[in-house]
């Protein structure tokens, strides 16, 4: 007869967290950051169809790191929280804190109730009229909501990466200006990728980033209510040669 | 046994995968969905419905580049008039718009719908649906109205696009089963669209301008309210003009109320002019 081994509750938590924790410091970084013509969201992503960038709603946008399959299966239950939201009330209605809450209620679930915790870390982004009405949001594996202020980083070298954005933030620059200055953190994140992605193609800087903006005068700028806009590789790179111009 | 056990795993995973807004409400909140999928909305009783405001006419036609779509600005109910101000042409995405016709509730409902709908791909999928799958999703919906069209609620669109396939303009147009049928050249639906369509078959021409099209389209609107009592002709008093769109490789735009105003103008000037009587 077998018998079940005991373990404490406190002992469950902290392997899972800590199995959490493994799978996400894995991962490449990414930054969320506001500016003063709205928010970017920059990853390392080598990639150039498997998003970890995505567009919510109108003036919401995700990012993530950690495991694929995870956190594409909460970016698309996003998606639809936020349409049958807007469908049923109105396209104002819908919040990224209303979402923020929703996947927090869904990782801290799945965090006490499964056989694993997911792998991922979430950030969500909402572009206000102003610096002032952006809101920033940062989930982690177990449920936990952390109201962000400026910029959010996430994934394997967050600290290192968060210290040199948060070093670098001029909350009055443009995209290019932020967008440089978080790829250059980035880089400092991860002073050398051997060993990973073996025979990727590291040399061309905007062939392993994944850029998008959420825009603050998306109506007056382009007419359009959804802020959100994907950089192509042709702009990420016309970003970067401008930096090396100036 | 685990094998069958995880074959049902991943079968329910793809199943609840769609990248379609109507099947995830029709799965998980059917009572939402304009044609009324829930269990107590499938049986309307009999009985006679009160009158309902109806949208009435809506034109659109092609032009080297491109599609023009138009709608008047009434809404019938019976023999009043329920509105002066509806829109009935909308955009459906960033290269297709939309007019409707019949019963205005429902179909600002589906129209509401069916811009999610292709939203809702798009973010899901990354990519935009193409405009046969645009017109096909559409076609759905209308089928999925035939209950409530069998009780006198029926929603006819109009549905023009840009295929950036094939780089030309396209027009579908529908009946009450969701049959889809593409139309060349121009098409009109709605209470006023038998003279809508013989003035488009005697103004339209091949490789037309932009500015021709909206003109025509403008000139046919005019025919149809000249004749048909539940369209609205343009009202001079309220400066109220047709809403109109254009679709072209750049993405669907709305023709200003300035342009509009002049279009109009030229045309009841150059009818004046003609000082005819019929």
């Amino acid at each position: 007869m077998t018998q079940q081994f005991y373990v404490s509750p406190e002992q469950m938590m902290k392997d899972r967290a800590d199995f959490a924790r493994k799978g996400i410091a894995r991962g490449r970084s990414v930054v969320v950051i506001s500016c003063a013509e709205g928010i970017a969201l920059v990853a390392e992503n080598p990639s150039p169809s498997l998003h970890k960038i995505g567009e919510i709603y109108d003036k919401i946008a995700f990012a993530a790191v950690g495991k694929y399959n995870e956190f594409e299966s909460l970016r698309q239950a996003g998606v639809r929280y936020a349409d049958v939201r807007g469908y049923s009330y109105d396209r104002e209605d819908v919040t990224a804190r209303g979402l923020a809450s929703v996947y927090a209620q869904s990782l801290g679930a799945v965090f006490t109730a499964e056989q694993k915790p997911f792998e991922v870390e979430l950030a969500v982004a909402e572009v206000g009229r102003n610096q002032g009405e952006d809101h920033l949001y940062r989930l982690t594996f177990d449920g936990s909501i952390a109201d962000a202020y400026g910029f959010v980083v996430m994934g394997g070298q967050a600290e290192t990466v968060a210290e040199a954005v948060g070093g670098s933030w001029d909350a009055s620059a443009g995209f290019a200006g932020t967008i440089r200055r978080a790829v250059a953190a980035l880089g400092l994140g991860t002073p050398a990728a051997a060993g990973e992605q073996v025979g990727a193609p590291t040399k061309s800087p905007a062939g392993s980033l994944e850029v998008a903006v959420l825009d603050r005068d998306s109506e007056t700028n382009r007419g359009v209510k959804r802020a959100f806009r994907r950089l192509s590789e042709r702009d990420i790179l016309g970003l970067l040669a401008e930096e090396a111009a100036g | 046994m685990a094998n069958i056990s995880r074959e049902s795993t991943a079968g329910r995973v793809s199943a609840a995968a769609t990248s379609s807004f109507s099947e995830h409400l029709a799965q998980s909140r059917p009572d939402l969905l304009p044609y009324g999928m829930g269990p107590t909305a499938r049986a309307l009783p009999e009985g006679n419905l009160p009158a309902v405001p109806h949208a009435t006419t809506i034109v659109a036609l092609s032009f080297a580049g491109g599609v023009v779509m138009a709608g008047d600005r009434r809404a019938t109910m019976g023999s009043m008039i329920a509105s002066r101000h509806i829109e009935k042409v909308f955009p459906a995405d960033q290269y297709s718009v939309l007019g409707i016709a019949g019963t205005a509730g429902i179909a600002i409902d589906i129209t509401r719908l069916f811009q999610v709908e292709l939203e809702h791909y798009e973010k899901i999928e990354g990519t935009l649906l193409s405009l046969e799958g645009k017109a096909n999703r559409l076609g759905a919906m209308i089928r999925a109205n035939l209950p409530m069209a069998m009780q006198g609620l029926a929603v006819i669109p109009l549905f023009a696009g840009f295929d950036a396939g094939r780089s030309v303009g396209r027009l579908f147009s529908y009946d009450v089963t969701g049959g889809r049928y593409e139309e060349l050249e121009h098409h009109s639906v709605g209470s006023g669209s038998v003279f809508a369509r013989g003035a488009l078959k005697k103004l339209w021409r091949p490789n037309m301008t932009e500015d021709e099209a909206v003109r025509i389209a403008v000139e046919s609107l005019y025919d149809a309210s000249d004749d048909d009592s539940a369209t609205g002709g343009p009202d001079m008093v309220r400066r109220l003009w047709p809403i109109v769109y254009t679709v072209t490789r750049t993405g669907s735009s709305k023709v200003s109320e300035r342009e509009l105003a002049s279009v109009v103008e030229t045309v009841v000037a150059a009818r004046a002019l003609l000082a005819r009587e019929a």
